[in-house]
């Protein structure tokens, strides 16, 4: 571990998970790049008509 | 503003040491200039390459260029290079043509950047398995087998068929339909995935029922085909139960073979009950519940991460630093980790989060950006002056309404001095451009008639902040998604309607008045209360990540209920790791711990709480900005099978203690038996512990390893071994642990007759009864979570009805209280294992640490505020439903008073109060009621 650290971060990886700790480091004072192989974020839950078990929608 | 978005884009190397990696990444080109793009959608609609869209699983097609769905971010067109005609023959370019900013560009190629960072996370997600060459589920050759995701798709308002269920095969509409769980998870033969993927039984029990409230009253029968239904979180347990309320069939049974139906017209499928006696059953749809498998790029992205996998090409992690790689500073996130759900991928992705600005604490704000505005002029006493701005959205709105029509019409109206109109009034150019039109024709007020301001409004307010106009000074007239969308058959209805909502919002704005955002301070400290695993890791991690933090225990030493387990189901020493922590928490010069020591009173708000602090006698006021509540559960006492009768009989925790005193007990037994569920899954506590099945498993099993003679059995409802858990459960039936399902109305019996301990139940695969004697029997009993009312009397927070914190959305906000500012962790929010409560207090350390990183909360100005017209009357008080409001009586005064005050902090501008409020006492700011008069006064104005 170096001394003086670099103050962002690389997530890699849009969905669900990806854009809550990039909200999280970002909200925080730290630098994001976050990358994402597809067109755009979302992930799989962009996909999902419905959750479990409160039926909000999930987009 | 401090997250760069990166699309089309992968991970190629990493290199460095933590704190200072460099990440080299493989940019493709997306052939359509982001900054241009105004997502029109012509390139996609003049397109003439149609594909397949993976989006919805191949089930509907589009483009080759093409956004991915319609919310998604960024909101920017993309050309496929595989499927585009110029890319592959070099001839078409139609969307050059028609692209009406000239954002098309096929000559972009690909480009490699360097990243400097600091940490990397990586979530890249899993694959979903693919049935495909399995020949018993038919999946190839039957088209009304469909996977889970597909079907998902199918039932989707925004999907393929616009959320109407029809049968691949025929096209009618289905009405029996079955969903086999387990395809491709908790299996060896057809695919390598000796995991449960953790999420199958909760998605098909909401497909059955979401399937269920599609069809019209007395159609339809869904059936689940189920090895163990696994709903072990929150709130899964009462849907799971209330499913079959609403008529979900469910079948123990794993189907061996799928055939088309008569005439290719759905699926026959072959099943065998407990008996043996097999079935044939016709369905009009089969649902294979695909599992989770680790992402195609996992090897690339483990080789370019420089860490290990586990043997299914998930993460390898440990119990006790669940994010954490083989490389430092690497971390993984999300279903890569294991397969998860929704709740806990948003947990452990703050877990993430936390691990990252731990290490990077000392260049926390070094890089990232704080936006500065220009000072704002003083409009007050001003005449207004407004200017309205009417959008075209490309064809959206102009293709239904007459725009020009809706700009004349607005400049006829009082006060209106400037009109305009735009193709895209959001476009940066178009921003600009209405930032210096406020300068030069000094408007103190602005209308955009276009979209929604709940997607654009903090857009428009940014435009004005740039031009120094106050932000609160604009109004949204929402003439697509409100009108053209919906009217697009009555173009001159939908034109006469767009007048209308330009003139409410010129009424109102011509009411508007400049506010200010409210900014609290923050205290620069965390309280975090209960030192179990959770509330230690928590601190922890605010410690390390540069915050103090005062941690308080009621008991006299940390540890909470980890106090009491000696290894994880991985065999991981918990004790050691304890010890570790313990040490660590006492040491850390960021951490004020205090045992003996409870909280016992709390008052005032996210930022700066205050709160009295108990040790025996003594009392302490300390300050806080936020509080993370980890105050545990505990086991149960049961209240059946002979438990305080027999002292054979003993819970789960009770015989950990004891085999740590008899070492050799295992050595010496012959026959021990579990009964799981005891408490737990019934009418009193309608939940599952969700630990136990592990528990009882492991302890099985270790039994069965040291003495492999002992008879070694376990009383099961559903085995709920999720995730890479099922290995013990598969690892305890290779050793010959024996499994007897009971059901809920047909518990064992437990008898002893002389010195015999008697078990006696039913096998359902024998079909015959058992009876058992045994040296010992333990009692899995239900996890109860500790008296949390008194957080919910200082904090208003809430529980549920089993008593557990409730989080404040079960999906995206799971460590979350429902009160700003205060935090879940452990097992006061649900039963969990170690690693779980530990990832959720370090989750819970990074959500609290987003407050504790700034000197001061800004909160928006629509707030309520009190008028002169109050009498205390308090209504308000009762309705609100932030406890914002509170009554004060002025005894003093020469005529005494009684009167409301609000905090502004609380508030959430909801407007419930003024909503109940006789005399306008309290208003809402922005919402007044004379605003909302004038608006209203306005539509009906052409009546």
């Amino acid at each position: 571990m170096i001394n003086e650290p670099i103050g962002s971060v690389l997530m890699a990886g849009g969905g669900i998970a990806g854009i809550q700790a990039a909200l999280d480091l970002a909200d925080s004072g730290f630098y994001v790049y976050l990358v994402e192989k597809s067109a755009g974020i979302g992930g799989a839950m962009s996909q999902l008509d419905k959750t479990f078990p409160t039926n909000d929608c999930a987009m | 503003m401090n997250i760069e978005l990166l699309t089309l884009s992968e991970i190629e190397a990493v290199t460095g040491e933590q704190g200072n990696f460099t990440v080299k990444i493989r940019k493709n080109p997306r052939f359509i200039d982001e900054d241009k793009c105004i997502a029109c959608g012509l390139c996609a609609e003049k397109c003439p390459k149609k594909v397949e869209d993976e989006y919805n699983t191949g089930l509907s097609k589009r483009k080759a260029a093409y956004i991915k769905y319609g919310q998604t971010v960024p909101l920017k067109y993309a050309i496929d290079p595989v499927n585009c005609i110029y890319q592959t023959k070099g001839k078409c370019g139609v969307c050059t043509k028609v692209c009406p900013t000239g954002a098309i560009n096929h000559d972009m190629t690909v480009e490699h950047v360097e990243l400097n960072v600091g940490s990397v996370i990586l979530s890249p997600g899993f694959k979903p398995f693919s049935p495909a060459g399995i020949d018993y589920y038919g999946y190839d050759e039957i088209p009304d087998v469909v996977t889970s995701l597909e079907y998902e798709r199918m039932l989707s308002a925004s999907g393929p068929f616009t959320g109407h269920l029809k049968k691949l095969s025929d096209g009618k509409d289905p009405e029996k339909i079955a969903w086999i769980q387990c395809v491709g998870s908790r299996n060896t033969n057809c695919a390598a995935n000796g995991y449960c993927s953790s999420v199958c039984c909760m998605y098909a029990i909401k497909q059955a029922v979401m399937t269920q409230a599609h069809q019209p009253e007395g159609h339809g029968e869904q059936t689940i085909f189920y090895m163990d239904i696994r709903t072990p979180g929150k709130e899964y347990e009462r849907y799971y139960e209330s499913s079959k309320d609403k008529g979900v069939r469910y079948v123990r049974a794993r189907p061996h073979s799928l055939i088309k139906g008569p005439d290719g017209v759905g699926v026959t499928m072959t099943w065998a009950d407990d008996t043996g006696k097999t079935h044939d059953e016709y369905f009009d749809m089969v649902v294979l519940s695909i599992g989770l498998e680790s992402p195609e790029d996992a090897e690339t992205l483990a080789q370019a991460g420089g860490f290990k996998l586990d043997r299914f090409g998930f993460a390898d992690t440990s119990s006790f630093d669940p994010v954490a790689t083989s490389h430092p500073g690497v971390y993984v996130t999300g279903a890569f980790h294991s397969p998860k759900a929704i709740p806990q991928s948003v947990a452990l992705a703050s877990t993430a989060a936390a691990r990252a600005k731990a290490d990077l604490a000392p260049a926390r704000g070094t890089l990232a950006i704080e936006k500065k505005f220009i000072e704002e002029f003083d409009i007050e006493g001003q005449e207004k002056r407004i200017g309205v701005f009417v959008c075209a959205c490309g064809t959206n709105i102009a293709s239904v309404v007459d725009v020009n029509a809706v700009a004349e019409y607005a400049a006829s109206l009082e006060g209106v001095i400037h009109v305009e109109n735009n193709l895209f009034t959001c476009s940066t150019d178009t921003q600009d451009l209405i930032a210096k039109t406020i300068l030069d024709k000094e408007l103190n007020a602005i209308v955009i008639a276009a979209c929604t301001p709940r997607t654009h409004e903090p857009l428009f307010q940014e435009t004005l902040q740039n031009s120094g106009l106050n932000k609160y000074m604009v109004e949204m007239a929402n003439i697509r998604n409100m009108n053209s969308w919906v009217h697009p058959n009555e173009p001159e209805k939908a034109t006469d309607k767009a007048k209308a909502q330009v003139r409410m919002a010129v009424a109102k704005v011509a009411r508007n008045y400049p506010l200010t955002d409210i900014e609290v301070n923050i205290t620069p400290r965390a309280l975090v209360v209960g030192a179990g695993a959770a509330g230690m890791s928590a601190a922890l991690s605010l410690a390390d990540q540069g915050y103090e933090t005062v941690l308080i225990e009621k008991q006299d030493q940390p540890g909470g209920m980890a106090n009491y387990l000696d290894k994880t189901w991985k065999g991981e020493e918990i004790q050691s790791h304890l010890k570790a922590l313990t040490q660590k928490i006492s040491s850390h010069e960021m951490i004020q711990f205090h045992t003996n020591t409870e909280l016992t009173a709390v008052s005032g708000f996210v930022g700066s709480f205050v709160g009295e602090l108990t040790q025996g006698e003594d009392t302490l006021d300390i300050e806080f900005g936020t509080c993370v509540i980890a105050t545990g559960a505990r086991e149960s006492e049961p209240a059946e099978y002979l438990y305080k009768k027999d002292n054979r009989v003993m819970t789960s925790l009770e015989f950990d203690l004891w085999v740590s005193r008899e070492p050799d007990f295992a050595a010496s037994c012959n026959s021990i038996a579990f009964i799981q569920c005891v408490g737990s899954r019934d009418d009193q506590k309608p939940y599952c512990s969700r630990v136990c099945c592990t528990q009882s498993i492991k302890k099985a099993v270790e039994v069965k390893t040291t003495n492999p003679a002992a008879d070694v059995f376990i009383f099961y409802r559903d085995i709920r071994t999720y995730s890479d858990k099922e290995l013990l459960f598969e690892k305890a039936r290779e050793l010959g642990v024996i499994f007897i399902r009971y059901e809920l109305d047909s518990k064992p019996e437990v008898i002893t007759s002389g010195d015999t301990l008697t078990i006696k139940g039913f096998d359902p695969i024998l079909q015959l009864p058992v009876e058992l004697d045994v040296d010992k029997l333990v009692l899995a009993s239900a996890i109860v979570p500790n008296d949390a009312n008194p957080f919910v009397e200082m904090f208003k927070c809430s529980v549920n009805s089993d008593g557990f914190l409730m989080e404040s959305h079960p999906k995206l906000k799971p460590v979350d209280s429902t009160v700003d500012g205060v935090f879940l962790a452990g097992m006061c929010h649900y039963p969990k294992p170690v690693d779980e409560a530990i990832a959720q207090g370090e989750a819970a350390a990074s959500r609290a640490s987003v407050i504790l990183s700034k000197k001061t909360l800004k909160l928006d100005a629509i707030k309520s505020a009190v008028t002169h017209n109050c009498d205390g009357c308090a209504l308000c008080v009762d309705v609100c439903p932030y406890n914002a409001i509170e009554l004060v009586i002025n005894d003093q005064a020469a005529t005494k008073n009684r009167v409301i005050k609000t905090n502004q902090a609380l508030c959430k501008g909801c407007g419930i109060c003024a909503a109940t409020c006789p005399k306008e006492g309290v208003v809402i700011n922005g919402f007044t009621m004379n605003q909302l008069k004038a608006q209203v006064d306005a539509i009906l104005e052409t009546v």
